[in-house]
């Protein structure tokens, strides 16, 4: 397990990319500069050899939900699917920071996921055993053992959410958000993708049932392919195209303490409870919340939820109880009917989503890349993606992760 | 946290609520005869605006009764 104070944070140089003007045409546009686009961006780039790629970006790169969330990095989900495209994404990032030459501050320092009742009992053990299956490294710890590993954390059997094991996957960690982003920003320009921020999409050009381009605020642009990957705008961007999909937009808080000294080794994860915390390298408590309720794009939320995790966090780890919130934020989530990702061909020809990853698009952040790089490259899905079609929803084979592991991701 | 005006109680705090999501969705009048497209247009489509939009509450700790309400959801004004 790697400390907290082990690392250091980089120095940056003033740029890392390139800031060019949009081509007339490219053989693929990805819309949204977010961790996805980029890491697809890349991938096209570096294992399909298509680097006559833009970026197309409304705001600014990396501004969104890689900016925002909780930087959580695990694979220990129930259903098959899950497990292999997280898992696939966890050994990615086990070597992402070699390949990106690019400093991503990845700590496996552990992810635990306590059980309060017996039901979460239950799940988890089951969870763990699943997880055993396909190759997932997952243990179950008894009370003492989440006491060894995270000494902060109340065990005592008469509080309001008493401790009655945890699933534990070692591999699990965290890692620094920008520098994901950055990471790749930075790898795609190099192999010559145009990273063109600045510049909001207006339309999507469709004829005769191809994409044939798009029209942005920098003006139009021609794209052989063009691949959605908006997060929580993604039902907005696909209107253009004529497309309705499955998902529904809701606001999702975070918070961070003060700089506090190195007090927690691990990450905590407590799906019954709503909340997962974890300690930056810079020593800030990290903290993320459960959905607010309703539809909304505001980048803000409400404070009962807020208030809601604080007092659960407080009740698990009552050293928190001192501690001082420096900043609460909120991002908007593009939430699935299943609570798995979409990445998919569309019925239009040559259009593609890559969307739904909900609460816990960041860990996945490589692996969704990889997969929408294969899927726009062979016009198919890969085998990790395929389950991940939009109809699944007609079919049924859909998979429930809000019903195994993803209350909290 | 949204100060949702209930018709019958007036305007409460958003915790007194449940959410109900998008409003108008009726039950199919022939389920049997619908076609598994239309099933997902039932079940798994819902409209998701940047902007006005009719939605659903229900005022569980209050009157309990359900309601529809038009709000914006980029500025989370209630429009009535």
């Amino acid at each position: 397990m790697s400390g907290v104070t082990d690392d250091h944070v980089p120095q940056h140089p003033d740029r890392l990319w390139r800031h060019p003007e949009p081509k007339p045409a490219y053989d693929v546009v990805i819309i949204g500069g977010g961790g996805h686009g980029l890491a697809a961006a890349y991938y096209l780039a570096k294992i399909h050899g298509i680097s006559n790629v833009a970026v197309v970006e409304r705001g600014w790169l990396a501004g969104g939900n890689i900016a925002r969330n909780t930087a959580i990095i695990r694979s220990n989900y129930l259903w098959d699917e899950s497990a292999a495209i997280y898992e696939h994404a966890l050994k990615l990032w086990e070597t992402l920071p070699e390949e990106l030459d690019y400093d991503l501050l990845f700590s496996q320092r552990g992810v635990m996921n306590l059980a309060h009742n017996l039901g979460d009992v239950r799940e988890g053990m089951r969870r763990v055993h699943a997880n055993r299956l396909n190759g997932i490294d997952a243990e179950w710890l008894a009370p003492d053992d989440v006491k060894r590993l995270c000494p902060i954390v109340d065990t005592s059997p008469d509080v309001r959410y008493p401790v009655l094991g945890a699933t534990y996957q070692p591999r699990g960690g965290i890692a620094k958000h920008d520098h994901v982003a950055w990471g790749y920003a930075r790898a795609a320009d190099r192999l010559g993708v145009d990273l063109v921020e600045g510049a909001e999409v207006t339309a999507i050009d469709i004829a005769a049932g191809r994409v044939t381009g798009i029209q942005t605020s920098r003006g139009p642009i021609r794209a052989g392919n063009v691949a959605i990957v908006a997060a929580g705008h993604a039902s907005i961007v696909a209107a253009m195209a004529g497309l309705r999909l499955p998902l529904q937009s809701h606001p999702l808080q975070a918070l961070v303490s003060e700089l506090l000294e190195p007090i927690h080794p691990t990450v905590v994860m407590s799906n019954a409870v709503h909340v997962y915390v974890s300690q930056a390298h810079k020593g800030e408590l990290v903290l993320g919340a459960g959905i607010d309720s309703y539809n909304g794009y505001g980048q803000r939320g409400a404070f009962h939820i807020i208030e809601h995790q604080m007092a659960a966090a407080v009740e698990l780890f009552p050293v928190f109880a001192r501690a001082h919130v420096l900043r609460t934020w909120g991002g908007i989530v593009d939430v699935s009917p299943d609570a798995s990702p979409i990445v998919s061909k569309t019925a239009v020809s040559g259009l593609y989503l890559d969307c739904g990853w909900g609460t816990g698009g960041f860990k996945a952040t490589p692996a969704s890349g990889w997969v929408l790089a294969h899927t726009i490259a062979n016009d198919e899905p890969h085998a990790l993606n395929r389950a991940y079609s939009l109809e699944r929803f007609e079919t049924g084979a859909l998979i429930d992760e809000h019903g195994a592991a993803a209350v909290a991701h | 946290m949204l100060l949702v005006p209930c018709p019958w109680c007036g305007p409460r705090a958003e915790i007194e609520f449940r959410y109900g999501g998008q409003a108008g969705i009726a039950y199919p009048k022939d389920p049997d005869g619908l076609t598994d497209a239309e099933w997902v247009e039932y079940l798994f489509l819902r409209d998701n605006p940047k902007g006005p939009w009719r939605e659903r509450w229900v005022h569980t700790a209050g009157c309990r009764r359900w309601f529809d309400v038009t709000r914006d959801t980029l500025t989370n004004e209630f429009l009535g």
